[in-house]
């Protein structure tokens, strides 16, 4: 039977098929859905953590614990998970673990757009990169038998067009899997110093084997055509190619870490001009390069920005594009605002209008830099306002201090925040945060915060204390926080 | 390639994701390769929301570009003007009248472009509908989209039996009588 799916519904619906017991993650656009969809199966445990770390180290244990496992994040999502995952690396499976890393290129909804395949390659995990839905929940049961036969952690990469995109899946069974029992081994899970000297022995002789792999795996497939022109490419910009080039040959690699080197060497052959597509940066022409391999056209000719399509690939290879009428008059653009009836609304608007220094955090309240408010000053990551408003208070002083504040949201300050604050405690900050409480992930659909709701599939869970009070020491050393100019009724009363 | 493709442009909380999903049905039910592309995230804060449905015997990108459209069905008429460059020749337009206005309108930083309708029309293929009062008078202001769904339902080459499967597969039961009476509204427009 074959179902219109979203990418990240296929994801869901892959780990269902493979008998993925386990899934922790923290919400993320493009990856957000799929831990919303995967906690549609009674068969599957889903939950939301606080960070993606979090989430890639309970991921780590259930399955050291016998049972699949996954975690899903966007690609700034696996920069917080990174520490776990490079030496999740070293230290291997017991039941495989699938780690989804969603890209943004284009950055519809993201603050920069970093290209995931690095990190595959820095922390030496093999990386799988579906190209539409169908392949989503197909190359999920490829990435737990990769993660099972080299003992490793495989990692799936997507897109906001491959996440976002709905195409047909051909629905299976569950493969249901019993857990596999866990055995006690310290020298292949504790990561010391003499365990993981030996083990990265091993991390380098398993990527010599997958590299293997890699020239004989079903995942990358060659499409021969027309032999004027070849086309090496993986994920979406595979879709590009066969819109633009329906004749063309195409190498489409399914496996993007390790890459083939024998049989893109044996492609070029066959074809008079090699063109490597690919959005971001170009790894896989490095790769190209780096072996001896002839590549006559690539970034020269996409460039690493943003996203590609059909016609971007059409324009620079020299062909003639479709036409169009363009209207002639300026079109008001149509910025998001924040929702109607939303409190932090009226917050921006005063912080604005005491011209304030905002140190803002990644949210809806993002929303705060933007017309007509025009109240931030500064974005950077999750959790990073009350790091900024700290070296920015200290190296400015008092009179600073009174004319700064750092605004955070709940589910950020529960994500990375709250260690921020448990510096300015010990570094003794005169800076002020405000955290903006309420009680839910906002800016990603209103997905459950760790400050009240119960996760996606436990119906009942115990709630973190508000994020106010778990600042609660801290203002008890601090308070009152010093006066901003012209505020009346300063300093508020004291909290309970 | 017979790949035909159609892009929904509105304003966030419109229910433009609610068209594309009825459309995708209905294909899907004609025998169709489908596929569907959204950008969410950005979709319920009244930013601009682009939806493209592509269909034919096999599909590969699931965006269109700039001149590639067979149809662009608009909810609003601003948008229209903003994507009308996506038109392939010969394309059509369906639109429909409403306007929202954006930040930029309502802080007085710019002004809500004229005759927008006319101007197109001298550029296009358009229909121009009043989808809001049709929605109204099948019932509720939020059924703009079906009967959207029932203008373009006129040009395409899908029986009306299976646009009507489809908003039933589609629609909450409850809703039905109305969403009915909405596509019949739009489809006689």
């Amino acid at each position: 039977m074959k179902k219109l799916m979203l990418g990240n519904q296929a994801v869901a619906r892959g780990l269902y098929e493979a008998g993925c017991r386990f899934v922790s993650s923290y919400p993320g656009t493009p990856s957000t859905e799929i831990t919303e969809q995967a906690a549609l199966y009674d068969e599957i445990y889903a939950e939301w953590a606080p960070n993606e770390k979090v989430a890639a180290e309970s991921a780590v244990g259930a399955s050291l614990a016998g049972a699949r496992s996954f975690c899903a994040m966007k690609h700034v999502g696996f920069n917080v998970a990174a520490d776990p995952l490079f030496t999740a690396s070293y230290i291997g499976v017991n039941a495989g673990m699938v780690v989804c890393v969603a890209d943004d290129p284009g950055m519809h909804s993201s603050q920069n757009e970093q290209d995931s395949r690095h990190y595959a390659i820095a922390a030496k995990l093999p990386m799988v990169e579906p190209s539409d839905s169908g392949e989503c929940a197909a190359f999920v049961g490829e990435a737990y038998a990769i993660s099972e036969a080299y003992d490793t952690p495989v990692l799936l990469r997507t897109c906001t067009r491959v996440a976002h995109s709905q195409s047909l899946v051909e629905l299976h069974d569950r493969d249901e899997k019993a857990l596999k029992p866990y055995e006690r081994n310290p020298q292949k899970y504790v990561a010391a110093p003499a365990n993981a000297v030996k083990r990265h022995v091993v991390v380098e002789k398993r990527m010599a084997e997958l590299a293997e792999l890699a020239e004989t795996t079903g995942l990358n497939r060659v499409e021969m055509g027309d032999t004027d022109v070849g086309f090496v490419t993986s994920g979406t910009c595979y879709l590009y190619v066969k819109e633009a080039f329906p004749t063309a040959s195409v190498l489409k690699l399914g496996l993007v870490n390790p890459l083939p080197v024998q049989k893109i060497r044996d492609f070029a052959d066959k074809v008079k001009r090699l063109i490597v597509v690919e959005e971001l940066d170009g790894v896989i022409e490095r790769h190209l390069r780096m072996n001896g391999i002839r590549v006559d056209g690539g970034k020269d000719l996409f460039g690493p920005l943003g996203e590609l399509s059909q016609n971007k690939l059409r324009a620079a290879m020299g062909e003639a594009l479709p036409k169009f009428v363009a209207y002639d008059e300026a079109v008001p653009g149509r910025p998001p605002v924040m929702c109607p009836g939303c409190p932090h609304r009226g917050l921006f608007t005063v912080l604005s209008k005491l011209k304030l220094t905002v140190l803002g955090d990644i949210g809806c309240y993002t929303l705060g830099s933007g017309a007509p408010l025009n109240a931030v000053d500064a974005v950077l990551c999750m959790g990073a306002s009350i790091g900024m408003a700290h070296g920015y208070t200290k190296m400015l002083g008092e009179e600073a201090a009174r004319r700064s504040v750092a605004v955070i949201g709940d589910s950020t300050f529960m994500h990375s925040g709250i260690t921020g604050v448990v510096n300015l405690a010990y570094n003794k900050s005169i800076a002020t945060v405000l955290v903006l409480d309420n009680s839910i992930t906002g800016m990603t659909g209103h997905q459950q915060c760790r400050t009240r709701k119960p996760t996606r599939s436990a119906s009942r869970t115990c709630a973190v204390p508000r994020a106010s009070s778990a600042c609660a020491w801290w203002t008890r050393r601090t308070w009152p926080p010093p006066r901003p100019p012209s505020a009346r009724n300063w300093p508020p009363t004291r909290p309970a | 390639m017979n790949t035909t493709s159609i892009m929904i442009v509105g304003v966030g909380g419109q229910g433009t994701l609610l068209a594309s999903k009825l459309l995708g049905n209905v294909l899907l039910g004609a025998g169709y390769d489908v596929k569907l592309s959204e950008v969410h995230g950005m979709s319920q804060r009244g930013g601009s929301v682009v939806t493209y449905v592509k269909y034919g015997d096999k599909v590969y990108s699931p965006i269109v570009d700039q001149g590639e459209a067979d149809y662009i069905l608009s909810f609003e008429i601003l948008e229209s003007a903003r994507w009308i460059s996506y038109l392939k020749e010969g394309g059509h337009l369906i639109t429909n009248t409403q306007k929202t206005w954006p930040m930029p309108v309502i802080t007085g930083a710019m002004a809500y472009p004229e005759n927008i309708a006319e101007k197109l029309s001298a550029m296009a293929d358009v229909t121009a509908v009043d989808a809001l009062a049709l929605a109204e008078q099948a019932g509720s202001a939020k059924a703009v989209n079906v009967v959207l769904i029932g203008v373009l339902s006129r040009r395409m080459d899908i029986p009306e039996e299976a646009w009507l499967k489809a908003i039933e597969a589609t629609v909450p039961s409850r809703f039905l009588e109305l969403n009915r009476k909405a596509f019949e509204l739009g489809r006689n427009a």
